[in-house]
């Protein structure tokens, strides 16, 4: 168990970096999708919350394991569905001036602006 | 390969996914993918779990994600994009509670006393943060959904009573740790609800957003502590990986609004209000205020008029108006474009989020620095909406509780002009200067109401 503590340890170290290294660069129009991204992603609380439920045992172990995956698939549905409602907005706009609709699917750079790339 | 390492194979590909999720939700061009990205790999990760050997009650598990994906889906496809904030504060919150009932449900599995301390620490870890997230995430949707008041709630005493509980829950889980039971850990539980919501209750208003995005790294945390507890790689992985770039995000959060992280959670925003509120109260004084086609005449004979959206175009729905008035404004040669002040709306790049759907140019949307240096040779601001986020008070007195915020300087413009509502004033409930200020013309009404008669207006000319 202890090389397991070790080893989860590590991984907890080493995410901290990744964590911090892959979101260095935001433009802040993108600040709310990235919040919304992030509150989808901890909804990989579900993989726990199934397996406590799967493993338990006794009415009061079922019970916090059921409302657990009620809670847990609230938050991944939800997250992903809202974060993606709300990317959608940025697609498909053309950058220069275009007061018709005829932004079609074309796949016009969907966001464009100065300061913003993603992080190298 | 074994079953075991074939699913461990999977929650590696999902952690993967979920990095390249969150650097593609960096950049405008990949964010949508990376959300689908993000998205596949809950999905191989969730798949794959029910592989999981020795799992059982499957019915049970089909049932409450049922129940889960009927609660969540409308409620993430019906929401407006105005109540965006709280629908995330709301899955967020239900995300702390998962973790916080996965530690506590794993603490009753075992036998306690042969726990070693660190299993103990990790217990409680994932029990105190994921209910401190999950009671905090309910008072800030209750305050964005306005079923309590959207101002900072503070009573004598308050810090002293934050700190006991706070210190409570810290001594109950040193004494956990010593002798770890069950009844000992639901209190725990149940204090750190009650410190949750008291830490959030002083909280006021235009703070909240950025309190959300604290929340929302408190529940990767706990929800990394319940992976320890589970021994999961994939939940140490993506827990960290939240908690430590929401934690970043809330940092350039309060860094836009000129504030620390402390000075937002502690500062107590309310007693400074009623503090500085009060001289303000007295003595009748008079603003300008105007009609539609008197206005209409300034717009549309201006050079260049800068369009300051603010919350109370949102909650009108009125960013497609708004960007009919531009239009037509453009179609007579004014020269128009938006300033958007980074905490415009009631989330950092909300306001951006509102008039995409509106489909307003990308081009004419200035960030706040860039919009700061076109005010001089601006003749018209259209404040729409707007009011914390132009209060010069700001800048000039030293007393208000937004002094230091960064703010956009619409009255270095030639002519100011308020679509308000009411006199009320705005969201941190702070009066504005500017209101007063002789270059200021107000029309009141509900800003669709008035950007519509606007429109009829510069139409009719």
């Amino acid at each position: 168990m202890t090389g397991s503590i070790l080893t989860l340890v590590t991984i907890f170290v080493l995410s901290v970096f990744v964590g911090f290294e892959v979101i260095s660069k935001v433009p802040s129009i993108l600040h709310t999708p990235l919040m919304s991204g992030t509150n989808a992603v901890h909804g990989v609380v579900l993989v726990g919350a199934i397996i406590v439920l799967g493993t338990g045992h006794g009415a009061l172990e079922l019970t916090l394991g059921f409302i657990a995956v009620i809670l847990a698939t609230v938050n991944v549905v939800g997250g992903f569905v809202v974060t993606d409602r709300m990317l959608e907005m940025f697609k498909g706009r053309e950058p220069k001036r275009a007061p018709a609709p005829e932004t079609t699917s074309a796949p016009a750079p969907a966001v464009e602006q100065e300061g913003v790339g993603t992080p190298s | 390969m074994s079953i075991g390492s074939g699913i461990y194979v999977a929650y590696l590909f999902a952690a993967i996914c979920f990095i390249l999720a969150l650097k593609g939700l960096s950049g405008p061009k990949t964010a949508r993918n990376g959300n689908l990205l993000g998205a596949a790999g809950m999905l191989v990760a969730v798949a794959f779990t029910f592989a999981t050997p020795g799992l059982t009650h499957f019915p049970l598990i089909f049932a409450a994600m049922a129940i889960g994906i009927v609660i969540g889906l409308p409620a993430a496809r019906l929401v407006k994009m105005t109540a965006m904030p709280q629908m995330v504060a709301a899955f967020n919150g239900v995300g702390g509670g998962a973790a916080a009932l996965i530690s506590l449900a794993e603490f009753n599995k075992a036998d306690p006393h042969l726990l070693a301390v660190y299993e103990v620490v990790e217990v409680l870890f994932g029990v105190i943060v994921g209910c401190v997230s999950f009671a905090g995430s309910v008072i800030a949707f209750a305050k964005l959904q306005e079923l309590m008041t959207g101002r900072p709630i503070t009573y004598p005493g308050q810090q002293v009573l934050n700190a006991v509980i706070g210190g409570g829950v810290v001594g109950l889980a040193i004494a956990a740790c010593v002798s770890p039971q069950s009844w000992l850990v639901a209190v725990i539980g149940i204090l750190a609800l009650a410190f949750g919501i008291a830490f959030v209750l002083p909280i006021g208003g235009a703070d909240v957003p950025v309190l959300i995005s604290l929340l929302n790294s408190f529940t990767g945390l706990a929800v990394a502590a319940s992976g320890f507890v589970l021994h999961s790689m994939l939940l140490v992985v993506a827990g960290t990986l939240v908690g430590a770039s929401g934690t970043l995000l809330t940092r350039m959060m309060s860094s836009a609004m000129g504030r620390s992280l402390p000075n937002i959670l502690f500062s107590a925003f309310g007693s400074v209000i009623t503090a500085g509120g009060t001289d303000e109260a007295g003595g009748e004084r008079t603003v300008k205020s105007a009609s539609a086609d008197d206005l209409a005449v300034l717009l549309a004979y201006s050079q260049k008029v800068v369009i300051v959206p603010g919350y109370g175009l949102a909650v009108a729905q009125a960013q497609h108006v708004a960007r009919e008035l531009a239009e037509l404004l453009e179609s007579r040669g004014v020269e128009v474009s938006y300033a958007i002040h980074p905490v415009a709306g009631r989330m950092p790049g909300h306001m951006n989020v509102l008039l995409a759907e509106a489909n307003v140019p990308y081009e004419q949307l200035k960030e706040m620095d860039e919009a700061n240096t076109g005010f001089q040779t601006a003749d018209v601001a259209l404040v729409v909406g707007a009011n914390d986020v132009v209060n010069p008070a700001a800048k000039n007195s030293p007393g208000s509780p937004i002094y230091g915020m960064p703010i956009l300087n619409v009255d270095e413009a030639k002519n100011v002009v308020f679509l308000k509502r009411s006199m009320r004033p705005g969201f941190a409930g702070i009066d504005n200067e500017l209101l007063f200020d002789p270059k200021t013309t107000l029309l009141f009404g509900d800003a669709k109401d008035s950007l519509t008669k606007l429109v009829a207006a510069v139409k009719a000319l």
